[in-house]
């Protein structure tokens, strides 16, 4: 069956809203336990300033923060999947619900050209929003995730070699967290993403997935790297820092890791922070047009993880 | 909206504010503030104190309370302004104009994200008697979004851009804020940062020296990465 264009602009639509207003549950859950456990009396009073925030988010309908970060998506196709217009068809409403939403919820319109300045007031413009395109075999629905990441602190990126080992990434991590946790300037406690290996784009992107496109309690399939999540988690709670940068305790929510094969040389590393307004929402459309929503994006499948040569295709009949 | 399991001072404040109120706020306490308020950040600063625009509006008989702040706004078709979240902005970037900004317009009360380079209270904002809020959080735009009763006045709209506007808030209980540089330019960051890099060696304590020195694992530019 042939997915309608409509269907996946009011999607689209839809979880812009959503993302701007309401807190992901898992996200709001895991400060909620840093809430109990906070040892800074004002980094305490700070998470529950945030929580009041959410909550009041949601029942005005409107943003939770006023930097309405900057809205993207990422999608996912089934391979079975077929779209009325193509998918150019999918990128042209993907624009459109951008700039519809910008002027109803409403966003701040953010994106600018990067020297002139100029902006068309729609957060829309020269590759704005960011799309990116992934697949998923043995599916004929199309997955559609919007992130509205703010924050001009909290990210890096460094060469490290194979001999810096795990040392090199705890004082690369401590490094960021340290400079950027400062004042607060991530807006932590955060969402930790790693990308680890691939080429220099492939390390910025796989960290900033990670960041934004796994949840709080989400642990990676391969137990070292799962292991290695915790303790980077643990190594940042233990800075001594809290929300604002205060003294405290709560500063990294979660720590998520993804990595890529790599040169044999070397060993990049970059870390992403998903702030205090960490914004996502999911629409799964289905071939029969049914829409479902959801907040967790489930973007890294085993397919997209993938290390092998071979992996299963239905062909078509 | 309180504080229910913190024993942190919280004070409401009417503005415009006599010297005695502003003087009386203490680092780490909680403020919410009721009267006028205005935002001006670069955008301004550039055209009044870099090009020399006259002010639109006499900002001292106004307001003694600048937001670095842009909202998230929208005009509605009535012609008034839909306010959704209002989020402060980095203030450290705005310390160069603020001595001759504080002179102009008499502003009392900074109010922003992150607070200002410790140096820069006691030369800038003590001798002008000016005290610095800091926002909480900071995301917390939907609470101080309803702190907005309504839009008074927006200058410069379509020059500047929502974000840069010169916008004019009547405010009610607009909260939470909290205390960062008080008259006497203590400041609560530099503190609360004097404790935590008191710690820091303790953190980089076993771990390995990095293979490659270079700028980001040093400061040096002078060193060999090698
Ligand atoms: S980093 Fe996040 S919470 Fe902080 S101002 Fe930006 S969008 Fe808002």
């Amino acid at each position: 069956m042939t997915i309608a264009i409509e269907r996946i602009e009011a999607a689209a639509y839809e979880i812009m809203c959503r993302a701007a207003i309401d807190i992901p549950p898992d996200y709001r859950r895991g400060i909620a336990e840093m809430r109990a456990r906070e040892t800074g009396k004002l980094a305490r009073f700070v998470l529950h300033a945030m929580a009041e925030n959410w909550e009041a988010a949601s029942a005005d309908r409107r943003p939770m923060c006023a930097d309405t970060g900057l809205p993207r998506y990422y999608v996912k196709v089934g391979n079975e999947a077929r779209v009325e217009t193509g998918f150019v068809g999918v990128e042209r409403v993907l624009r459109q619900a951008t700039a519809r939403a910008t002027r109803d919820v409403p966003l701040r319109p953010n994106r600018v050209h990067p020297l002139w300045r100029t902006e068309h007031g729609n957060n829309v413009g020269i590759n704005a929003p960011e799309i990116d395109w992934s697949f998923e075999p043995g599916a004929d629905w199309v997955d559609i995730t919007t992130v509205h990441k703010g924050g001009l602190f909290g990210t890096d990126y460094r060469m490290l070699f194979p001999g810096d080992g795990v040392d090199g990434i705890k004082r690369f991590v401590l490094d960021g967290l340290i400079a950027f946790g400062k004042r607060g300037l991530a807006c932590q406690p955060a969402i930790l993403g790693i990308g680890l290996g691939g080429s220099k784009d492939t390390c910025m992107q796989l960290g900033k997935q990670a960041a934004c496109l796994r949840i709080v309690g989400d642990r990676h399939p391969d137990p070292g790297i799962a292991a290695l999540e915790l303790e980077l988690q643990a190594l940042g709670n233990a800075i001594g820092m809290g929300a604002m940068g205060f003294v405290g305790s709560s500063m990294v929510v979660d720590c998520h890791i993804e990595v890529g094969h790599t040169h044999t040389g070397g060993m990049p590393v970059s870390m992403h922070t998903f702030c205090l307004a960490s914004r996502r929402a999911t629409a799964r459309i289905h071939a029969d047009g049914a829409v479902e929503y959801r907040s967790d994006p489930q973007w890294f499948t085993p397919y997209l993880r993938r290390e092998t040569t071979e992996w299963e295709t239905r062909t078509r009949t | 909206m309180g504080n229910p399991d913190e024993d942190l001072k919280i004070v409401r404040l009417a503005l415009p504010a006599g010297d005695e109120d502003i003087g009386r706020l203490e680092t780490g306490s909680v403020v919410y503030l009721t009267g006028t308020v205005y935002t001006a950040r670069e955008g301004v600063y550039q055209k009044v104190l870099g090009e020399g625009h006259a002010l639109p509006v006499d900002l001292r008989s106004l307001s003694q309370a600048n937001f670095h702040c842009s909202p998230a706004a929208a005009a509605q078709p009535d012609g008034r302004y839909k306010v959704g979240a209002v989020t402060a902005t980095a203030s450290f970037r705005f310390s160069r104009w603020m001595d001759r900004w504080l002179k102009l317009t008499g502003t009392r009360i900074v109010i922003g994200k992150g607070g200002m380079p410790h140096e820069d209270y006691g030369k800038v904002m003590v001798p002008n008697g000016a005290v610095y809020l800091t926002t909480v959080g900071y995301g917390t735009g939907a609470l101080l979004g309803r702190g907005i009763r309504r839009v008074r006045e927006v200058h410069w709209l379509d020059e500047l851009g929502i974000a840069q506007a010169l916008w004019i808030f009547e405010v009610e209980d607009f909260g939470p804020f909290i205390v960062e540089s008080d008259v006497r330019g203590n400041s609560l960051f530099h503190q609360h940062g004097e404790a935590i890099n008191a710690r820091i060696d303790a953190l980089y304590a076993g771990l390995k020296p990095p293979a490659l020195h270079r700028y980001g694992e040093t400061d040096d530019r002078k060193r060999e990465v090698m």
